[in-house]
């Protein structure tokens, strides 16, 4: 089933067009949304709750158009969106007191035991909080409003490795029973390779890829060469870099040739988003 | 229980080694017909991998005939007998002789080589 559907999303800034973004997200799975900053991430995931009017697209929640349902499907959705600090010198108990008159399913008994959960003081004040607490208690209002979809933005970024790999597994244990999904914006990649079930690649704009990480990374190759297997190689090549005993490039698996006396290994996600992105910078450079 | 140990550094697909291993646990008789295997999900938070890959991995090795799934109830091992076993195990090694064998040829090494290598370690 679709938790979340995107439909040929447009959005036109001056500087920045946001074109034809499609994706789907399966109930109960973890997806990560990855691009370079700039890329995207943070107006689509704005985009899909509305935060900023897209000029086109449909979006679909649990099968439900979201522009004519968006007070219900608002009550399904728990948010965070970095930089947003609430009120900073007032308690959590006191934000939470404003939080909870949004939602019709709000649940005290679950907010209490989130907070419990996560090591949580209410009297706590916004400020106080790290990093890793910001995240948590975005969660717990979700968790108590019975949020099915998660829309993080950056959840990761900030947070030391320890933290973050804490983090990495309440996602893993919130989607366990199938009944929730998690999008996640991040550009660190890492915090990918292990958990996320789907990855969406953004850059400039478009959609590159949503796939399965699995088929994502099966997609692509890395290859590495002397330099004399270059010249037969480049057509082929997403983009390349050159050092003084050969080349490294990115290629699609399909048009990877035979014959040729290369190393190829299956890239990381970073590896894929760093020769995409110099793919758009070489582009750009042949313009000018 | 199963044991699964996973190297992220092997090179070799995540899958690929759940898939490895269970089987291996199967074909030694370390699992027995009927016992049940982890829900995807909780081996998938447990073993903090994605579902997808998990799944996978179950898949084929329901495909390969080694675990039957019931709905609702999740996945257990099938019911093998020793000739079934003994035909799997063959089989599964018969894939990754083909495989190493290769890998033996491009590095030169004539069957005498071969042989009194694998003898020598057999010890």
């Amino acid at each position: 089933m679709d938790m979340l559907k995107v439909t040929n999303l447009n959005k036109r800034y001056e500087k920045f067009h946001l074109k034809d973004v499609s994706f789907t997200l399966d109930k109960g799975y973890i997806m990560g949304f990855i691009g370079a900053n700039g890329a995207g991430k943070t107006t689509t995931l704005k985009s899909i709750l509305g935060l900023v009017h897209a000029d086109s697209g449909e979006i679909s929640v649990l099968g439900n158009d979201f522009a004519q349902n968006e007070m219900a499907l608002k009550q399904q959705i728990g948010f965070m969106f970095g930089g947003v600090d609430y009120y900073a010198k007032q308690r959590m108990s006191a934000v939470t007191d404003v939080v909870r008159r949004f939602y019709q399913t709000w649940d005290d008994a679950e907010y209490q035991r989130c907070l419990k959960k996560f090591d949580l003081d209410e009297n706590k004040k916004i400020e106080e909080l790290s990093d890793g607490m910001k995240v948590k208690y975005a969660l717990t209002l979700a968790l108590s409003h019975k949020a099915e979809l998660f829309l993080l933005d950056e959840p990761t970024s900030g947070l030391d490795p320890v933290a973050r790999d804490e983090l990495l597994e309440l996602f893993q244990e919130l989607i366990e029973d199938g009944d929730r999904s998690i999008l996640f914006s991040t550009h660190i990649t890492s915090d990918l390779e292990k958990c996320a079930d789907f990855i969406t690649y953004i850059e400039n704009g478009r959609i590159v890829a949503s796939e399965t990480k699995d088929d994502l990374i099966a997609m692509y190759r890395i290859v590495k060469g002397a330099k004399n297997e270059l010249e037969r190689i480049r057509p082929n090549l997403i983009s390349y870099k050159k050092h003084s005993f050969g080349f490294t490039g990115l290629i699609k698996t399909d048009n990877l040739p035979g014959g040729m006396d290369l190393v190829a290994e299956a890239p990381t996600l970073e590896e894929i988003m760093i020769y995409h992105a110099k793919k758009e910078a070489d582009n750009e450079t042949a313009v000018i | 229980m199963i044991d699964i140990v996973i190297s992220n550094t092997s090179g070799i697909p995540i899958y690929q080694q759940i898939l490895d291993q269970i089987s291996a646990q199967i074909i030694k008789g370390e699992m027995h017909p009927g016992d049940s295997l982890p829900a995807i999900r909780t081996a998938a938070k447990e073993l903090r991998i994605s579902v997808i890959t998990v799944k996978k991995a179950w898949e084929e090795l329901e495909r390969a005939g080694l675990i039957y799934s019931m709905v609702g109830k999740g996945c257990f091992v099938a019911e093998l007998s020793g000739g079934d076993l003994s035909e799997k195990r063959n089989e599964l090694f018969g894939r990754r002789m083909d495989k190493d064998f290769a890998y033996y040829k491009e590095l030169g090494l004539s069957l005498e080589e071969i042989i009194k290598a694998i003898e020598a370690r057999y010890r």
